[in-house]
């Protein structure tokens, strides 16, 4: 898997180009992609951390590998596609970078996406705390 | 029921609505199917996730959104006359149609959102009874399709605080005069100050306003997400349960209004309920008010002398 260094700014680029409408309808895709998680932690939820700020139960898991890139997972129901759009981008924003790129990633690249118009400021929230939670992990998986 | 001329005939093929106090605010899901295009209605779904609706809808059904379409953007407030009406407009929606709301969790937006029009007094809001899981649960028909909107022009009307809204002032001089909590009730007991496993929106202080009861608004709803049967809502809320009385002038609220919009919903149109109100300062204000009583634990507490404005 080749790993996109400019991935944040490309998805900030992305959205930023479409009129607010389209910006959800990009969420969307984006929640309809979200990959499902590996069969390993289905078995193993205790694993799994709950991101209490989002209004939809999510929860995520942090993976650093040998050559100290990490791996997200994430889960969350279809009732709630917001969530899962959230979860998705910072997926694809994040996913398979070395940890210390990933734990230099602007923290307020969320709210450059231009989504705050679409789905309230409130509900941005959610994105952020999620990404905190990821470096959170990260940090601490570096760490161990 | 009301002798009023609706656009849209109601719904008279439910026992249990007829129970109701005031039948015409319910449809059910057969009647909605059975009625999908008639003239003079608009189907709205409003719901917590602002993407739910892009997901898969039912035919012919606008979209309305509490963050984005009602909520002021910047004012602590619901939106204005002018941008009501500019909102009814866009979403196709004329003065005198009948509106039928549905919505996800039991219809817990949707309630909201029909508490909002009739602030501004939409003379025929009704709700799904059972919305958006049970039209699921039901098999029927979704799709994505955009409704074709032709704009209207929906008059602008001032928004009425007066009735069926309350403001902290109202709630002080309220004493004396049943309050219904409906958050959880780590909530009521000040253990936390925000639902469980949802956003903290900020209080600085845990707890509830002294002598409310604490009635959990999803008490209201059955497992299929309907409203309960009559009989069984006044076991909730009346005599044996809240001890609400018939005439009573009640407060209802929860953390931002929404979940006691459901609640106002019941006590108002179900159980009839003269003058039911919604404080939607609720907690994230009340609990971060200087100066104002609050009562910790489990037990609802003695209500102070109310402070008169």
């Amino acid at each position: 898997m080749t790993v996109n260094r400019e991935a944040v700014s490309d998805l900030i680029q992305d959205f930023q180009e479409l009129s607010v409408n389209d910006r959800l309808m990009l969420l969307l895709e984006f929640s309809e992609k979200l990959p499902s998680l590996p069969s390993r932690f289905a078995d193993h939820p205790d694993l799994l951390e709950r991101v209490e700020e989002c209004q939809s139960p999510i929860y995520l898991f942090v993976e650093i590998d040998e050559t100290k890139a990490a791996h997200l997972f994430f889960t969350a129901p279809a009732e709630a596609p917001t969530t899962r759009g959230f979860a998705s981008i910072l997926h694809e924003a994040l996913d398979g970078l070395p940890a210390v790129e990933l734990l230099a990633v602007d923290d307020d690249f969320p709210n450059k996406l231009g989504l705050a118009e679409a789905v309230s400021p409130l509900r941005m929230n959610g994105m952020r705390a999620m990404l905190g939670r990821i470096k959170r992990q990260v940090r601490e998986k570096l760490a161990a | 029921m009301k002798a009023k001329k609706m656009p849209v005939a109601i719904d008279t093929t439910s026992k249990k609505f007829a129970e109701y106090a005031h039948p015409e605010v319910l449809v059910s899901s057969q009647w909605l199917a059975d009625n999908l295009g008639a003239s003079g209605l608009v189907v709205v779904e409003s719901d917590e996730d602002v993407l739910l609706y892009e997901t898969g809808h039912i035919p012919t059904a606008v979209k309305i959104d509490w963050h984005t379409d009602l909520n002021d953007p910047v004012t602590r407030d619901y939106v204005d006359g002018h941008a009501f009406a500019a909102l009814l407009s866009r979403k196709g929606i004329k003065r005198e149609d009948t509106v039928v709301i549905y919505g996800d969790k039991s219809n817990w937006w949707a309630a909201y959102a029909l508490w909002v029009f009739k602030l501004f007094g939409h003379e025929d809001v009704r709700l799904l009874d059972g919305g958006r899981d049970l039209w699921i649960a039901e098999g029927r028909e979704l799709t994505r399709v955009h409704p074709e909107v032709e704009p209207t022009d929906y008059p602008v009307v001032n928004r009425d605080d007066s009735k069926i809204r309350a403001y902290r002032d109202d709630v002080l001089a309220h004493f004396g005069n049943p309050l219904i909590d409906v958050r959880s009730a780590e909530e009521y007991s000040g253990e936390r100050t925000h639902m469980p496993a949802y956003p903290d929106e900020g209080a600085l202080r845990g707890g509830h306003i002294p002598s409310a009861q604490s009635v959990p608004w999803a008490r209201a709803a059955a497992e299929d997400q309907t409203f309960r049967p009559r009989s069984e809502l006044e076991a909730v809320y009346f005599a044996g349960g809240a001890g609400l009385k018939a005439g009573d002038d009640v407060i209802a609220y929860c953390r931002i209004g929404e979940r006691s919009s459901h609640t106002w919903f019941v006590l108002n149109y179900l159980l009839g309920l003269p003058g039911v109100r919604n404080y939607d300062g609720s907690w994230t204000e009340w609990g971060s008010l200087v100066g104002v009583p609050i009562i910790r634990g489990s037990e609802p507490g003695i209500a102070p002398a109310p402070r008169l404005k």
